[in-house]
């Protein structure tokens, strides 16, 4: 297996919705390599998006912790945190979270601003293949092409990794596959660690570690050798 | 009764209703808020007005209250019989009228004292008194006087107490028996001022024989009050009663309009009625607009609701009345708190006429229909805020409701030109669509903010007014120590006695002569003023201090004055004088000058000496003094017989400061209290709607790795640039109030210069931008706590 990029150990998070306590996470441990291309499955309430978020620094564990490489993200406070998503992660979410008042190539300008060594955008939109539509506002664009939009801009700063919270759930099949295209070659030119939560078990087919989650643990880890393109995958 | 029953009793509409209320309590707050200062100038302006009119209408009423003033140099008892014969004259009360010194030992300069005569074994049948304590003056008891209030209450008298007053160069002893007020002297500004000082200027009534023995008065009157039978023609019988009253030195009868007390009144009477509408319509427009801007929003996020309200069956009325009840709770809680802000405020205000104004009662009372009229006015506002959003979010097809709104469109602003873009950065160009995408909604929060700019620069304006009026009046126009005035005309020999008093370095002699100035059937009363050839203290300056050049002849005349003649320079005016040998002449209006004074007339001295057929004769005199021998010169002048009165422009400036001060601070912080809450409402309205709006897209830049700070720039930005683009509107429309105001002020007594410093600007703009950067903060608190996870979960 390849370095670990990170190491989770004994993560628990116990939400209160209201009076009850929501046990999302129970004691999960796992290692996730550099490079590699990561499916997380598992139904709803299994605990996958909590797992990602704290990946992500996004959200705190209640215990236990998260390495990223050499630093503890469980003990890092918001501003780290915030240093941390700016520098080392790049988010695609189910609802592609586009700013709509800024065209594709601004959406991407966004984050290149912000970043050290960012891919001119141009050259972030091709990789998804939306080059020709750069000037497009959020409203003139199918959602599978805001999603591309997404994953350029996520991937447009160089990110360590790329956390994507299903990223084909509000999108057809044939733009899903558009869209995992555009993951998988993310992931095979750029070598950029790619997690991917989602219900749909066909897209496991891509991955080169599958992580099953039920019930906030780990019910099972499959590393595969055999990797199938998009387009093969069937749904 | 179980439970559920009585929790049954609130219909299950009107329980959502009042939790989504809650929900945006702070924003409702700041809605019903500007509510609340447009009910609150409208209850506060409009109570004052009632209170004040039906105050003067009863005073005025019960004391009968004189139709027509008219005053001559000594007329006999049987001229009065004939002015009663007069037609249409109802009542009449011939008096004794002088204005004499008061040695009044608390203070170093000499206060005066108007003495008006009163009968001592009856009433007058006109202008009666109101005796509030004491008792009325007896008959034999020549030193025995009735004080006005206002004096009594400044220098802390009682009856009982005794004043040395100087009457026709003796000095007496005056024992006030008892403390009254009259209908002629609600208002009362000593001789030479611009406002009241009840410290050194009183009215004092005392018996009609003992006045007329001072002044060699017996058998005779110089001073003529008297009301008219209802119907009578005013023009006519003030006609007759000149006629009648020439030979006895007549100095023309005025009808009540003109009476300087009542006019005073009646003219705050008129502001109160006009600002007491305009201003709260300007706050109920804008508080129409925040809320439809923000129950747009609100309706917008109610979308599902809607459509599983119209699923369930529910129509669409029933929906669109729910929601407009939203507004009006909102409307009616501005109301209420308004109300109650206006009553505190309106106590205030009357507070302060009660130490201008002097009445026997003067109560601050709400009427009823000032409250419906409030109401009113709020609901229609709060219909017309709510009626579009209202309307726009029901008619929506359940089907389609159910849906979330389509997502927002944008477009590139037409200006941003690829050099202008990349100068604005991303941050920039997220401001600037977000603009552009309503662009009624920012031009409206514009409007609002500029408001409230005006309303807090008018306020700052009239400081700066004030300053200017005393900075023209008192340094520029008059530049001596001291004005004496003479009690008869004098000559050249008085101004060497004056020279001789301790501690006066210049004497400057000043002749003014009462004249009827006349165009056409255009006529006004006053005194021309002769000015030297090289005036040392008393200049003529226009309202900015310039001084203006005096023509060797003619007559200059004041704006004010040219207007109420219809004249200009060039045309002739008949001068009638109305003493000495009472001359008629031609004069032609040589210059025209637009000072801060209302009615004046100028002539050249040696000019206005041959129009009078008269040597070097004065009735005053301006003087230059050494301040450290005020105090002696102020003793001597007291003592002086043929002094009348001596005015010390040191107490004049801080008396009139004092006054002004009052009145001035009371409106700035009124003024304050509202721009704050009209800038706030909005800015914190528009702040929660972007939130509100893009609180999604906010949390995915702050999960793309964008700091609090950055994406507080995105959201404040647009704040801050609503605020800077409403600043210079803002001047424009306080220019416009403030020019409103004093054109509304200027009147024959005085004008105010419309005078906008740099200084009251600046200070506007930073109060406004203030109010801005609290609100922002306010919000900004709130984007701190946005919680990112939850934020993207949800579709919008």
């Amino acid at each position: 297996m390849a370095t670990p990029l990170f190491s989770v150990r004994d993560l628990a998070k116990v939400y209160r919705m209201g009076e009850v306590e929501v046990h999302a996470l129970r004691q999960v441990s796992l290692q996730l390599g550099e490079g590699q291309f990561v499916v997380l499955l598992g139904p709803s309430g299994s605990g996958k998006s909590t797992l990602l978020n704290i990946i992500g620094g996004l959200d705190v564990p209640t215990s236990g912790q998260v390495l990223y490489r050499d630093e503890d993200l469980t003990q890092a406070d918001e501003a780290a945190l915030t240093a941390y998503r700016r520098r080392h992660v790049g988010f695609v979410f189910q609802f592609y979270n586009l700013i709509p008042s800024l065209t594709a190539e601004e959406n991407v300008a966004l984050v290149t601003e912000i970043s050290e060594a960012p891919m001119p955008p141009p050259e972030a939109l091709a990789l998804v293949k939306l080059g020709e539509r750069r000037d497009h506002f959020p409203a003139q664009l199918s959602g599978g092409e805001q999603q591309r939009v997404a994953i350029a801009r996520a991937i447009a700063k160089r990110p360590s990794v790329l956390l994507c919270d299903e990223p084909t759930g509000a999108l057809d099949i044939s733009t899903g596959i558009v869209v995992l295209d555009a993951l998988a070659r993310v992931n095979a030119e750029l070598g950029t660690t790619t997690v991917v939560i989602t219900h749909n078990a066909a897209i496991a087919s891509m991955a080169d570690r599958v992580i099953r989650l039920a019930d906030g643990r780990v019910s099972s880890v499959e590393d595969r050798t055999e990797k199938l393109s998009p387009q093969e995958l069937s749904w | 009764m179980p439970d559920a029953e009585r929790r049954m009793r609130i219909s299950p509409l009107n329980r959502k209703l009042l939790r989504d209320l809650w929900a945006m309590k702070a924003q409702a707050l700041a809605i019903a808020m500007v509510v609340a200062a447009g009910v609150a100038m409208y209850v506060m302006y409009l109570s004052n007005f009632s209170s004040l009119r039906a105050t003067r209408d009863t005073y005025y009423e019960r004391q009968r209250f004189a139709d027509v003033f008219a005053s001559a140099k000594r007329a006999p008892m049987r001229v009065a019989t004939d002015i009663a014969a007069i037609p249409g004259v109802s009542a009449l009360e011939a008096r004794v009228v002088a204005t004499v010194t008061l040695d009044l030992p608390q203070f170093d300069e000499p206060a005066s004292a108007r003495l008006v005569s009163i009968p001592p074994d009856r009433r007058p049948r006109v202008n009666d008194l109101f005796l509030r304590s004491g008792r009325w003056i007896e008959r034999g008891h020549a030193d025995e006087v009735l004080a006005s209030e206002g004096f009594v209450i400044a220098n802390n008298l009682k009856p009982g107490d005794r004043i040395p007053a100087v009457i026709n160069g003796r000095l007496r002893r005056l024992t006030i028996v008892g403390v009254a007020l009259s209908p002629e002297f609600v208002y009362t500004i000593p001789p030479g001022d611009l406002v009241p000082d009840d410290k050194r200027f009183g009215i004092l009534w005392m018996d009609q024989q003992a006045l007329a023995a001072a002044f060699d008065m017996e058998g005779g009157f110089n001073d003529v009050v008297l009301t008219l039978a209802a119907g009578a023609p005013v023009g006519d019988v003030i006609a007759r009663i000149d006629r009648i009253l020439e030979p006895y030195g007549g100095r023309g009868a005025i009808p009540r309009a003109l009476q300087l007390s009542n006019w005073t009144v009646e003219n705050e009477l008129s502001q109160l009625q006009t600002f007491g509408f305009m201003l709260p319509l300007i706050f109920l427009l804008v508080a129409a607009f925040i809320l439809n801007v923000a129950l747009t929003r609100a309706l917008a996020l109610q979308r599902p609701q809607i459509a599983a309200l119209k699923a369930l069956g529910y129509d669409n009325v029933a929906i669109g009345w729910h929601y407009l009840k939203w507004a009006f709770a909102i409307g009616a809680a501005g109301v209420l708190i308004g109300i109650g802000l206006g009553a505190l405020l309106g106590t205030l205000i009357i507070g302060l006429y009660n130490s201008f104004f002097r009445f026997p009662v003067l109560l601050f009372r709400v009427p009823p229909s000032v409250v419906v009229g409030a109401a009113g006015m709020t609901l229609a506002a709060a219909s017309a805020g709510a009626l579009g959003a209202v309307v726009r979010a029901v008619r929506v097809p359940p089907a389609e409701a159910m849906r979330p709104e389509v997502p927002a469109r944008y477009r590139r602003a037409i200006f941003e030109t690829p050099i202008v873009a990349r100068q604005l950065g991303t941050a920039g160009r997220m401001v600037l669509r977000n603009l552009m995408r309503h662009p009624l909604r920012a031009a409206a929060s514009i409007v609002g903010i500029a408001f409230a700019v005006a309303v807090l620069m008018v306020g700052l304006v009239f400081t700066d007014a004030i300053e200017q009026l005393i900075q023209t009046q008192f340094w520029e126009a008059e530049r001596q120590d001291v004005t004496v005035t003479f009690v008869e005309p004098r000559d050249a020999e008085a101004r060497h006695a004056l020279e001789r008093l301790p501690g006066v370095i210049a004497v400057e002699p000043q002749r003014s002569v009462a004249v009827r100035i006349r165009s056409g059937h255009r006529e006004r009363y006053l005194s021309i003023t002769g000015v030297p050839a090289q005036p040392r203290f008393k200049r003529i300056v226009d309202r900015n201090g310039r001084p203006v050049r005096l023509p060797p002849s003619g007559v200059v005349l004041s704006l004010t004055l040219a207007n109420v003649l219809g004249v200009q320079p060039g045309d002739t005016v008949t001068l009638e004088v109305l003493e000495g040998h009472r001359p008629n002449r031609q004069v032609q209006v040589t210059g025209l000058v637009d000072d801060i004074l209302g009615l004046s007339a100028y002539m050249d001295v040696s000019a206005l000496h041959q129009l009078m057929r008269e040597g070097d004769v004065y009735t005053g005199a301006l003087l230059l003094v050494d301040a450290n021998e005020s105090h002696r010169l102020s003793s001597e002048l007291k003592a002086t017989p043929a002094v009348a009165g001596a005015g010390f422009k040191r107490a004049i400036v801080a008396s009139f400061r004092e006054t002004m001060a009052a009145n001035m601070n009371l409106t700035i912080f009124v003024n304050l209290l509202f721009a704050s809450i009209i800038a706030f409402g909005v800015v914190y309205n528009a702040a929660r709607v972007s939130l509100s709006e893009r609180s999604r897209e906010l949390a995915s830049l702050r999960v793309l790795g964008f700091t609090r700070a950055e994406i507080s720039l995105i959201l404040l930005g647009e704040l801050a640039l609503l605020t800077l683009l409403a600043l210079p509107i803002g001047w424009i429309f306080g220019y416009s109030l403030s020019a409103a105001i004093v054109s509304s002020i200027d009147s024959e007594v005085y004008r105010f210069p419309l005078y906008v410093t740099r200084r009251a600007v600046a200070n506007a703009f930073l109060g406004i931008m203030g109010a801005a950067v609290v609100s922002g903060l306010l919000v900004r608190r709130r984007l701190d706590r946005l919680d990112l996870v939850a934020v993207l979960k949800i579709r919008e």
